[in-house]
């Protein structure tokens, strides 16, 4: 079966289209590694820049002092800098400053390297995306609810938790979703601090096996695969927790 | 060394840079007047009626608003020609010209999308109070649909501004010399690690001093025509 | 309805002030309900009823005055919100019922949360308040899924959970279709009946009449006159009074 992939792929490869990836272990092997990292990074950091977006917007709610200053801050910064001169500044700046351990060696090696710098870019560079979107999802959450809840006895606390952010959170989803492709877009600069993701090990590919058209042909497609897929979980959950009577189209 | 000798060095090498910012402004212009017209077409194409001009206008967009730019930027790099023959004179096309057209693309598709949401944002009963009058589909677009929504339309498309320009820098990885690119240069030549902080903090400060107030801006502008 | 009037008053203002910015909505509001007793409190739109009721449970501060439900201070700023809210129950105009949580959990939720009483027996309380409310069936259904009316009325079986000991109603019917007010209209009727003490805010002039012990009427921030409903009615005095009841009467 491989067998006859990796034949039908060399036969391609004589009459012009030249998939290496399919047809060269090697090759494959890279690719398939390439596309781990940027499925690890995607994954990671939408993680951390929903965590770093949840507790900005909560703080930005809940408190009007130093707090939210420092938030908005922060969403300020990175959000009107460029995110590969953060992620430069991050990864040689910030990192020429960082302590370097020994391996078993004795060659030195930097605390983080450039995948680990790599997600924390990114993830403040998102965050601060988040922290506007699930903002202006407790915005859209109407007074009245808070106050039946202040009503029934909750703090302010109890009540945001248990009552504005699960109905923010509903508000939330479609600048979420955008948020997550835009982050899925952005891991391939990533590539710049030599971190081996897909666009990383295509342009391996692409110039050891001189085949660029083809490369990014393919890796344009996994983009387009991947972005998709983001909109479509992020529907799929928004569905499961659609409420009756309640929403964009609702009350 | 002291910090004011620091602040020195930095400031010893701003004019070098900011002539690298000068191309990344340079770049962003351009991409933002060749994708606001390129996008303007294909946002009113999503909207037009023929599904001829419809679902291409909606498959490009959805192909560059998906895609990485950077991607879009090894295109334009590796698949363009260095140069192009226009009648009889021969063009040549520097790697920041090519840079400047790979960001026109998600700019287009940006702008065409904000095209069609101004639009689908004027509410049904406009287009039929239109065509009761004896509008065409045509007319009820561009005499009453439009001049209602372009207000709409300037906040998200300065935000768009701001997005392209904070992405020039991408260009340095396809070799263009620009404010990154010079500061990198920059911090080689003085080879002293002590500099690096200050010196990417500098440019740091640079895009933000030119991106922040037009977002700030874009920002009151959404809340007034809101308002209205 | 068996109001002793010889003993304290379960809830009184005196002399209370708010103003939004330059704005004094209320200027200086005295009331006195007793335990059991039925208040209704009308007058024209603006002239500052809800923020009445909202200053009881101190969702809205005061500026000025005092504000006494039973031993509670509530104008006092470190008083104990939890208690306080313990004992005055709400339901609003527009229900407030929690979208995300069944009519159920809207119910039982904040005794448990808030009070910490025991689950199993907050959720037996609630289905018995939701059979009375005639609602027995809807106890799984999402609020969204209700008429307005039938959410109005786990809105008041919401407030009757917690067990308090005075509920404000302020304009429930306000936001329903006509043939809905009639059946929350009977739900309040009930709850008064069960003996709670009750303000209510309304519109409704011949729920007022029947249902009242006491009617306050608000002008301007003003309460300009209260009296029982049978004299209200029919012997006002003032000439805003008589103003306001030709114009709904
Ligand atoms: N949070 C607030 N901020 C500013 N002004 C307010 C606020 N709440 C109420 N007001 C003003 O106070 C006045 C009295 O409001 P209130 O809601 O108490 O009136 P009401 O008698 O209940 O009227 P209605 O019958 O229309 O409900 C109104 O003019 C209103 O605009
Ligand atoms: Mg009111």
């Amino acid at each position: 079966m491989i067998a006859d992939i990796q034949t039908f792929f060399r036969h391609l490869a004589d009459s012009g289209i030249n998939l290496t990836i399919f047809y060269d272990a090697f090759d494959f092997e890279r690719f398939i590694t390439g596309l781990g990292n940027t499925l690890l990074l995607i994954l990671l950091c939408s993680f951390f820049s929903i965590v770093i977006g949840a507790i900005g917007a909560a703080v930005l709610t809940l408190s009007k002092g130093l707090g939210a200053a420092v938030v908005r801050g922060y969403v300020a910064l990175f959000r009107n800098t460029p995110l590969l001169v953060q992620m430069y500044f991050f990864y040689f700046a910030i990192g020429s400053i960082m302590p370097v351990t020994k391996n078993d060696i004795g060659l030195p090696v930097p605390l983080l390297g450039s995948f680990s710098w790599a997600v924390i870019s990114l993830s403040l560079y998102s965050g601060a995306f988040n922290v506007e979107t699930f903002r202006s999802g407790v915005g859209a959450v109407h007074q009245s609810y808070e106050e039946a809840a202040l009503a029934l006895g909750y703090s302010r606390m109890q009540a945001f938790v248990s009552v504005t952010v699960p109905l923010a959170l509903r508000f939330s989803f479609a600048s979420l979703a955008n948020n997550l492709v835009d982050l899925t877009k952005a891991t391939t600069v990533a590539y710049a601090v030599g971190v081996a993701e897909l666009l990383y090990v295509s342009n391996q590919i692409w110039s050891d096996s001189l085949n660029t058209i083809e490369m990014m042909n393919v890796m344009l497609l996994i983009y387009l695969v991947l972005t998709g897929a983001v909109v479509f979980i992020i529907n799929r959950i928004e569905t499961a927790m659609r409420l009756p009577g309640f929403g964009l189209g609702g009350v | 060394m002291g910090d004011a000798n620091v602040l020195a060095r930095v400031l010893d090498w701003m004019p070098f840079v900011l002539t690298g910012f000068g191309l990344n402004v340079l770049m962003s212009l351009l991409a933002i007047a060749i994708g606001t017209a390129v996008g303007t077409f294909l946002g009113l194409g999503q909207l037009s009626q023929p599904l001829i001009i419809a679902v291409p206008s909606r498959l490009a967009t959805q192909l560059f608003r998906n895609a990485p730019w950077l991607v879009l930027l090894f295109y334009c790099i590796f698949l363009m020609p260095y140069q192009v023959g226009i009648g009889g004179s021969v063009i040549v096309l520097p790697s920041w010209l090519r840079a400047t057209i790979g960001f026109s693309f998600p700019v287009a598709a940006n702008f065409s999308e904000i095209v069609r949401g101004a639009v689908n944002s004027v509410p049904r009963g406009q287009w039929e109070a239109a065509e009761a009058l004896g509008y065409g589909r045509q007319s009820t677009l561009f005499r009453i649909i439009l001049p209602q929504c372009v207000t709409r339309m300037i906040p998200p498309w300065m935000n768009l501004y701001a997005l392209l320009l904070t992405a020039t820098p991408l260009s340095v990885i396809v070799g263009v010399e620009e404010a990154l690119g010079r500061t990198q240069a920059a911090v080689q030549a003085l080879s002293d690690s002590r500099m690096l902080i200050p010196m990417y903090l500098a440019l740091l400060a640079m895009f933000f001093i030119y991106a922040w107030p037009i977002n700030r801006l874009s920002l009151m502008l959404e809340r007034r025509f809101r308002t209205k | 309805m068996n109001a002793s009037s010889s003993s304290q008053p379960l809830i009184s203002l005196r002399g209370v002030r708010k103003s939004f910015g330059p704005f004094e909505v209320l200027r200086g509001i005295d009331m006195d309900i007793r335990k059991g007793e039925v208040v209704a409190i009308i007058g024209p739109s603006g002239s500052g009823k809800s923020t009445i009721l909202r200053t009881i449970n101190g969702l809205t501060p005061i500026n000025d005055g005092v504000i006494m439900v039973g031993e509670i201070k509530v104008n006092d700023p470190k008083v104990d919100k939890v208690k306080l809210r313990h004992r005055v129950g709400m339901v609003f105009q527009q229900y407030n019922l929690f979208p995300h949580k069944t009519v159920l959990e809207n119910v039982a939720m904040a005794p448990i949360q808030v009070l910490k009483e025991p689950r199993s027996l907050v959720e037996e309380r609630a289905r018995k308040l939701l059979g009375e409310m005639r609602l027995p069936d809807k106890a799984d259904s999402y609020p969204g899924e209700l008429s307005g009316g039938q959410q109005q009325r786990v809105a008041i079986a919401r407030a009757l959970c917690m067990e308090p000991e005075v509920i404000l109603f302020d304009e429930v019917t306000a936001a329903l279709d006509p043939e809905m007010v009639k059946e929350v209209l009977a739900a309040v009727r009930k709850v008064a009946e069960d003996g709670m003490t009750c303000i209510l805010v309304t519109h409704e002039m011949g729920f007022a009449r029947e249902a009242a012990d006491h009617i306050y009427f608000t002008d301007k921030g003003l309460i300009v006159e209260h009296a029982p409903p049978a004299e209200f009615f029919t012997r006002a005095s003032d000439p805003r009074t008589k103003e306001f009841l030709s114009k709904v009467l």
